[in-house]
C-alpha cells in the first residue's frame, strides 16, 4: 500500500540528504537541492531528519493513494490540489485511500517536495535512499519517476499526535533575486583582485542551463591571475567554480566529486535554498562573509527549525474555534 | 612539505592543500592522513575526498565548528610528519589485449612507432598508483604511464565505452568501471568488474592502492569473465609495506 504515479512530471526523484561516506570512490552525494524545504516537509510528519521524500522540478507529478497516509508538501508553489480541491502547503494533510494529488507548474520557486508519514519503501544503498542519475543508483531503480510507477509505504502510521497544530509559516519563493552569502575561497588566491572585486560587486543572471548538477551564471567576466586550471580537487555543495570562460558555476546536489577550475567562493549552506529555488533570468549577487558567520547562519537555521518542531507540538488554539477546527477534521471523517 | 594550507571551503567542508604538484610522495601523505582519520574516528566527518594534492573533509557544523576542525587537521597533519609504517596494495587486473578488445591498438602503435608486444610489455611492467578516484564511481586516476605510450585522446569521443574497457588518455592509463561517454584510445579489455553495485564492495579498490595489469589470452579472459558472472572470481592481491 503506497502511492501510485499517474504523471511523473518534468523530473521527480526520491531523496534524502544524499549519500555520504563514498565520495572517495567517486560516488556523488546527490540528495536534495533544497535541503530547508526538505527538513520542514520531515519536521511536519515528526518523520526522522534524513527521510526520504519526493522532490520535483518545474512540473510535479500526480499522485494517487492506495493507502491512507499523512503529508506534508513544501518548497515552490507548485498549486498542488487533493481530488481536484486546492491543497494547503507547509500543513500536515490527511490522505485516504483513492485520493489523487496533483502537482502543476511551478508558480513560484522551482522545485517542490512531499513528504510521507509512511515512509516510501525503497531500498537503502550505500547508506542513502537517494536517487543518483548519473550511476544509475538508488532511488527508485536510479532513475526519475515515470507514470505507472508504483513506490509502497514502509510502515502505517495514520495517526500523529497535535494533527491541527501542524502548521507552519510558508517560506516565500516568488522574488526574482537572490543575495548569496559566500565564504571565500578555496582558491581565491587564483583570482586577480579586479577579478574578485568583479565578483563581489556585479549583478550575475541565471542561465537556462540549470540543474540538479549545477548552475551556470552570466555576467561580468571574473579575471583569474594567470589560468584558472588547477590539479584537479573536492567539490562542496555550493562550490562557486570559475573556468577560463570567467562566468561562475555553481555546483549543486548532483555535482561531480572532484573538478579542476579554480574555486572562487563557496555558499552559505542557509543560502543554497535561495538558488536552487530561482529560475532562468532571476539576478544573484554575492556578498563575503566569513567561515564563522556563515556558521552561526547555520545554527541560526537549526535554532529555528527547532521553534518550528516545537510550535506543532502545542495544543492547536484553533480548536477552540469550531468552524475552522470542524473544516480541517471533515477529511479525517469523510469516505 | 612545509607549505600545507588548511582553509576553508564554505561552512561544512575544509580543504588541506599540500602544495600543487602531482608526486607520489604527497600522494601518499594524503592516504596516510585519510587512514589516520578513519582511525581516529573524528566526530562530526561526513566525507572526505582525496585527490592528487589535496584533502577535502566534509563535516558537520553542528557539531564541530571550523576553528576546532583546523586545529584537529593541524595536529594530525604534524602527527603524521613523524611517519608511520604504510601498507601496500597491489591488485592484478588481467586485460586482454588488442584486436576486438582493444579496437584503438593499431593508433596506439603507430603513434609511438612500437610493435603491438613493445606496447603491452611497457603497459603491464609497472604497477600504477591509484592517485584518487572520480569522475566516474570507481574511476581511477593512475600516475605513472610511460611516456613511449602517451597517446592523444580521440578527436571524437565514443558515445559508448563498455565497462572493463582499459585505454590511454594522453599520458593517463585506466579502467572504465562502467558504460560511459568517453575519448580514450582503447587497448584491451578486463573481465574483472572494478565496479559492482550488487556486491557488498562495490568498488575494490582505494586511492593510494597500485594496479598491476597482466596480460591474458582471450581463453583466460572469457574463463575469469564466467567466474565474475557466476561471483566465484577472487581478485588477487598482493599485500605487503612500503
Amino acid at each position: 500500500m503506497g502511492i501510485r504515479i499517474l504523471k511523473g512530471g518534468m523530473l521527480t526523484t526520491v531523496q534524502d540528504l544524499g549519500r555520504t561516506g563514498y565520495q572517495s570512490q567517486g560516488f556523488g552525494v546527490s540528495g536534495v537541492m533544497d535541503v530547508r524545504s526538505f527538513r520542514i516537509a520531515n519536521l511536519l510528519l515528526d518523520n526522522p531528519e534524513n527521510e526520504a521524500v519526493l522532490e520535483f522540478t518545474l512540473i510535479g507529478p500526480t499522485l494517487e493513494f492506495t493507502a491512507t497516509s499523512i503529508i506534508a508538501i513544501t518548497g515552490g508553489d507548485f498549486q498542488p490540489t487533493i481530488n481536484g480541491e486546492p491543497a494547503p502547503m507547509y500543513t500536515a494533510i490527511y490522505m485516504k485511500k483513492g485520493d489523487i494529488l496533483k502537482f502543476g507548474s511551478a508558480r513560484t520557486g522551482t522545485r517542490g517536495y512531499v513528504a510521507f508519514s509512511g515512509y516510501l519503501g525503497i531500498p537503502v544503498v550505500m547508506g542513502s535512499r537517494c536517487t543518483n542519475l548519473k550511476s544509475r543508483l538508488g532511488g527508485f531503480k536510479g532513475r526519475k519517476l515515470e507514470a505507472g510507477d508504483y513506490i509502497n509505504f514502509r510502515i502505517k502510521r495514520p495517526y500523529l499526535p497535535f494533527f491541527l497544530s501542524r502548521t507552519l509559516d510558508l517560506d516565500e519563493f516568488d522574488q526574482e533575486e537572490a543575495l548569496l552569502r559566500v565564504v571565500m575561497g578555496p582558491q581565491e588566491d587564483h583570482f586577480s583582485r579586479q577579478g574578485i572585486k568583479t565578483f563581489l560587486n556585479s549583478e550575475y543572471v541565471v542561465t537556462s542551463d540549470f540543474d540538479r548538477m549545477g548552475c551556470r551564471l552570466d555576467g561580468p567576466f571574473i579575471a583569474p591571475k594567470e589560468t584558472s586550471d588547477i590539479i584537479s580537487d573536492g567539490i562542496a555543495f555550493g562550490s562557486i567554480q570559475v573556468p577560463s570562460h570567467g562566468k561562475p558555476i555553481i555546483l549543486l546536489a548532483d555535482r561531480q566529486t572532484t573538478g579542476g577550475y579554480a574555486k572562487i567562493a563557496t555558499v552559505a549552506s542557509v543560502d543554497i535554498p535561495k538558488l536552487v529555488q530561482r529560475k532562468t533570468d532571476h539576478r544573484i549577487r554575492f556578498q563575503a562573509i566569513s567561515v564563522a558567520e556563515a556558521q552561526k547562519l547555520y545554527m541560526d537555521e537549526v535554532k529555528e527549525l527547532d521553534r518550528m518542531r516545537k510550535k506543532i507540538h502545542q495544543p492547536c488554539k484553533e480548536v477552540l474555534e469550531c468552524r475552522l477546527a470542524a473544516k480541517r477534521l471533515t477529511r479525517l471523517f469523510t469516505t | 612539505m612545509q607549505n600545507i594550507k588548511i582553509v576553508a571551503a564554505g561552512d561544512s567542508s575544509l580543504l588541506i592543500e599540500f602544495g600543487s604538484e602531482i608526486n607520489e610522495e604527497i600522494n601518499r601523505k594524503i592516504t596516510t592522513i585519510v587512514q589516520l582519520m578513519k582511525d581516529q574516528q573524528i566526530e562530526g566527518v561526513v566525507d572526505m575526498i582525496p585527490a592528487f594534492c589535496s584533502l577535502l573533509i566534509n563535516y558537520d557544523p553542528r557539531i564541530i565548528s571550523f576553528e576546532k576542525m583546523q586545529k584537529r587537521m593541524q595536529a594530525l597533519v604534524k602527527m603524521d610528519l613523524k611517519g608511520g609504517v604504510q601498507r601496500r596494495r597491489v591488485f592484478e587486473i588481467p586485460v586482454c589485449y588488442g584486436g576486438q578488445y582493444g579496437p584503438d591498438m593499431e593508433t596506439i602503435t603507430a603513434h609511438s612507432g612500437l610493435t603491438e608486444k613493445e606496447v603491452i610489455e611497457i603497459h603491464s611492467s609497472r604497477d600504477y598508483l591509484i592517485y584518487m578516484l572520480g569522475f566516474l564511481p570507481g574511476f581511477c586516476y593512475l600516475g605513472g604511464l610511460d611516456e613511449r605510450i602517451h597517446t592523444p585522446r580521440l578527436a571524437n569521443p565514443r558515445v559508448k565505452i563498455s565497462a572493463g574497457s582499459v585505454g590511454i588518455g594522453g599520458s593517463q592509463t585506466g579502467i572504465y568501471p562502467m558504460d560511459s561517454p568517453g575519448g580514450w584510445q582503447l587497448m584491451g579489455m578486463t573481465p574483472v568488474r572494478t565496479y559492482d553495485p550488487g556486491r557488498k564492495k562495490p568498488i575494490l579498490v582505494e586511492a593510494g592502492d597500485y594496479i598491476r595489469f597482466i596480460p591474458i589470452e582471450e581463453e583466460e579472459y572469457l574463463r575469469i569473465r564466467e567466474l565474475v558472472e557466476r561471483d566465484e572470481y577472487q581478485c588477487i592481491i598482493h599485500e605487503g609495506e612500503m
